[in-house]
C-alpha cells in the first residue's frame, strides 16, 4: 500500500469537491449551522430562558450537545463518499483510473481519505468552535471551563473518527449497488439512523451514555462494526467486480 | 504484435474486443490461455502492475473528470503513473499543443466537444510515454468531423512509431490506419495485413471491357488459362485467376488476337469488407 498513490486519488477528489456546491454546503454550512444552533441554545437558556438552568442541568445538557457531532460524523461522509464513487461511475472514469498502476486497496484508501479528511476537519473544527463558545457562555455559572473534558475527548477523538469511517464504508457498499448520486446519498444517509438511535437511546435511558466507560463501550462496538464492514468493502471493491458487476 | 506496429482488432458488437483489451490491460482476468505484454505475463499478479505501468488505455467511454480542467485531468494521471513533475509538465504542454488544446488548458473538460474529449483521453493515455497504447473504439459515437480529427491524431501517433492496439468495427478506419488486422468474433478468425485479408476470401479478378464481346475471344482466354473461371456481364467479362496481376497482359493480348477492341482492363479483388462479412457470417 503506497500512501502517495492513495493521496493522489484523494487530492483529485478534493479538487472535484471544490467545484461541487452541494458538497461544500455539507462540509462547511451544515456543521456551522449545527454549531450555531447548539451554541445559541446554550446561550439562550441562560440569558433569556424562563427560569435559570442549574449547573447540574447544564452538565447534563452539554455532553448531549457534544453527541450531535457524532451524528454529524455520519452525515458528512454520506454526501462526499457517494459522490466520490457514484460520481466516478456516472462519469465512467473508473476504468481509466483502474488501468493505472494503482492497486484496488490504494484507490479504496484514497476514496476513504477523500471522505474522511474533510469530514473530520469539519467536525473537529466546528466542535472546537462550539466548545469555545459554550465555555464562554457557561463559565460564569459553572465556575470552571466545562470543555475540554474526558468524555468530549472520547466522543471527538475516538467515536467521531470511527463514525466517519463506518459511514464511509457504508457509503462505499451502497455506491457499488446504485448508479445515481442522489439515490446513493439517500441510501447512504440511512447510516444516520443508528447514530441518532444511540443518542435517543441515551436520552431515554436505553443506552448508557453517562460516563467515559459507556462511551468506550460504544467505541468498541464501532470498532467491531468497522472491521466487519472493512471485510465487506474489500470484497466488493475489486477491479474486476467494479468493471463487470457494479451497476 | 510487434513494436511500432498499429494492430487493429476488428469484430462486431459482442465479439469480445473490449474484453480482450481489458484482459491485456490487467483489468479483468482471463479464463484460459496465455497472453504477454512486453516481457510480462498477463494474469500473473506480480506482473500486472508492471504491465499497467508500461501501457496507456483509451477506454470506449472517455471517462474524463468533467469538472476539472484539461490540464488537471492530465496532471492527475501523470502523477498516478509516477511521471516526474518536470517531465509531466513537458508532456502535458507537448500533448495539449499537439492537440490544439493548450489555449483551453484551464477550461473544464466537461465543456469540450466529443472530439476534443476523445483527443484529451488519448493524451491522458500517453502522458507517461507508454510503450503500448490500447484504444477501444476511439471514433465510435463521434460525428464525421470529430472522427476525422481523432483518426488524424492516431495517424500522427503512427508516424511517431507508437505501438498501438486499436479496437474498432470501422473497416475503413482499420484499413487506413492499421499495419495488421485481426478479425474476431468471440474467437480469433483471421490475422494479416489489410492486403492479405482482402485476398483471403477469393482470388482477384481481371475485368476486361471490350467493344463487342464474342465467344471466340472467351474461348481464346479459356484455352490460355484452363483453370480460369470466366463470367460475362454485358460487354465486359471477368477472369478469376490466382496471381491475376501478372496475367493481365497475356489476357489482353489473347483478346486482341481474337479480334477484340479492349476499352478497359484491370484487376479487382475482394475487399476487407468481403472478408470480414464472410468470416463473421460463417461464424454466426
Amino acid at each position: 500500500m503506497r500512501f502517495s498513490q492513495a493521496w493522489i486519488v484523494a487530492s483529485k477528489d478534493f479538487s472535484m469537491f471544490t467545484k461541487k456546491r452541494n458538497i461544500l454546503y455539507t462540509i462547511v454550512i451544515l456543521p456551522l449551522l449545527i454549531t450555531g444552533l447548539l451554541s445559541g441554545v446554550t446561550w439562550y437558556i441562560q440569558h433569556k430562558g424562563s427560569g435559570s438552568v442549574s449547573p447540574a442541568e447544564l452538565t447534563t445538557l452539554l455532553p448531549a450537545f457534544t453527541f450531535f457531532y457524532f451524528i454529524l460524523a455520519a452525515i458528512i461522509p454520506t454526501t462526499i463518499a457517494s459522490y466520490s464513487i457514484v460520481g466516478e461511475k456516472v462519469e465512467k472514469s473508473m476504468e481509466p483510473l483502474l488501468a493505472t498502476p494503482t492497486t484496488d486497496g490504494e484507490i479504496l484508501f484514497g476514496k476513504g481519505l477523500a471522505a474522511f479528511v474533510p469530514a473530520i476537519l469539519a467536525v473537529l473544527g466546528t466542535s472546537a468552535l462550539f466548545m469555545g463558545l459554550c465555555d464562554a457562555f457557561t463559565v460564569e455559572k459553572l465556575g470552571y471551563y466545562y470543555f475540554p473534558n474526558e468524555s468530549s475527548a472520547v466522543v471527538l477523538f475516538l467515536m467521531v473518527p470511527l463514525g466517519v469511517v463506518v459511514s464511509v464504508e457504508w457509503n462505499v457498499l451502497v455506491s457499488s449497488r446504485v448508479s445515481d448520486v442522489r439515490i446513493a446519498q439517500q441510501l447512504g444517509s440511512l447510516m444516520v439512523l443508528p447514530f441518532a438511535g444511540i443518542y435517543v437511546g441515551g436520552e431515554i435511558g436505553l443506552v448508557p451514555l453517562g460516563n467515559t466507560n459507556d462511551l468506550l463501550m460504544i467505541a468498541a462496538v464501532l470498532v467491531f462494526i468497522f472491521l466487519l464492514m472493512l471485510y465487506a468493502v474489500q470484497a466488493i471493491f475489486q477491479r474486476e467486480a467494479i468493471l463487470t458487476r457494479w451497476k | 504484435m510487434s513494436e511500432g506496429e498499429v494492430f487493429g482488432f476488428l469484430g462486431p458488437n459482442g465479439a469480445g474486443k473490449t474484453t480482450t483489451v481489458r484482459i491485456l490491460c490487467c483489468l479483468i482476468s482471463k479464463s484460459s490461455g496465455v497472453a504477454r505484454v512486453g516481457d510480462y505475463d498477463v494474469g500473473n499478479d506480480g506482473d500486472s502492475m508492471k504491465i499497467r505501468k508500461m501501457i496507456g488505455v483509451v477506454p470506449d467511454n472517455v471517462g474524463l473528470y468533467e469538472a476539472l480542467s484539461a490540464y488537471k485531468n492530465l496532471d492527475i494521471y501523470g502523477r498516478l503513473y509516477g511521471c516526474p513533475e518536470p517531465k509531466r509538465k513537458e508532456n502535458i504542454q507537448r500533448m495539449l499543443t499537439m492537440l490544439e488544446l493548450w489555449d483551453k488548458r484551464e477550461v473544464s473538460a466537461g465543456t469540450f466537444s466529443k472530439g476534443m474529449k476523445q483527443k484529451l483521453a488519448i493524451a491522458r493515455a500517453l502522458i507517461h510515454d507508454p510503450q503500448v497504447l490500447f484504444m477501444d473504439e476511439p471514433t465510435a459515437n463521434l460525428d464525421p468531423e470529430a472522427a476525422k480529427t481523432v483518426r488524424d491524431f492516431i495517424l500522427e501517433l503512427k508516424r511517431e512509431k507508437r505501438t498501438i492496439f486499436l479496437n474498432t468495427h470501422n473497416l475503413d478506419e482499420a484499413q487506413r490506419i492499421c499495419d495488421r488486422i485481426a478479425i474476431l468474433n468471440t474467437r480469433l478468425m483471421a490475422t494479416g495485413t489489410p492486403d492479405e485479408l482482402e485476398r483471403m476470401v477469393g482470388s482477384r479478378r481481371i475485368v476486361i471491357k471490350v467493344e463487342r464481346i464474342s465467344d471466340v475471344m472467351l474461348d481464346a482466354v479459356q484455352k490460355m488459362f484452363q483453370e480460369a473461371r470466366i463470367s460475362v456481364d454485358g460487354e465486359q467479362f471477368s477472369v478469376e485467376l490466382p496471381d491475376a496481376e501478372t496475367k493481365t497482359p497475356d489476357i489482353v493480348q489473347a483478346v486482341v488476337q481474337a479480334g477484340g477492341r479492349v476499352h478497359f482492363a484491370g484487376v479487382v479483388g475482394s475487399t476487407l469488407e468481403d472478408t470480414y462479412l464472410k468470416l463473421v457470417r460463417r461464424e454466426q
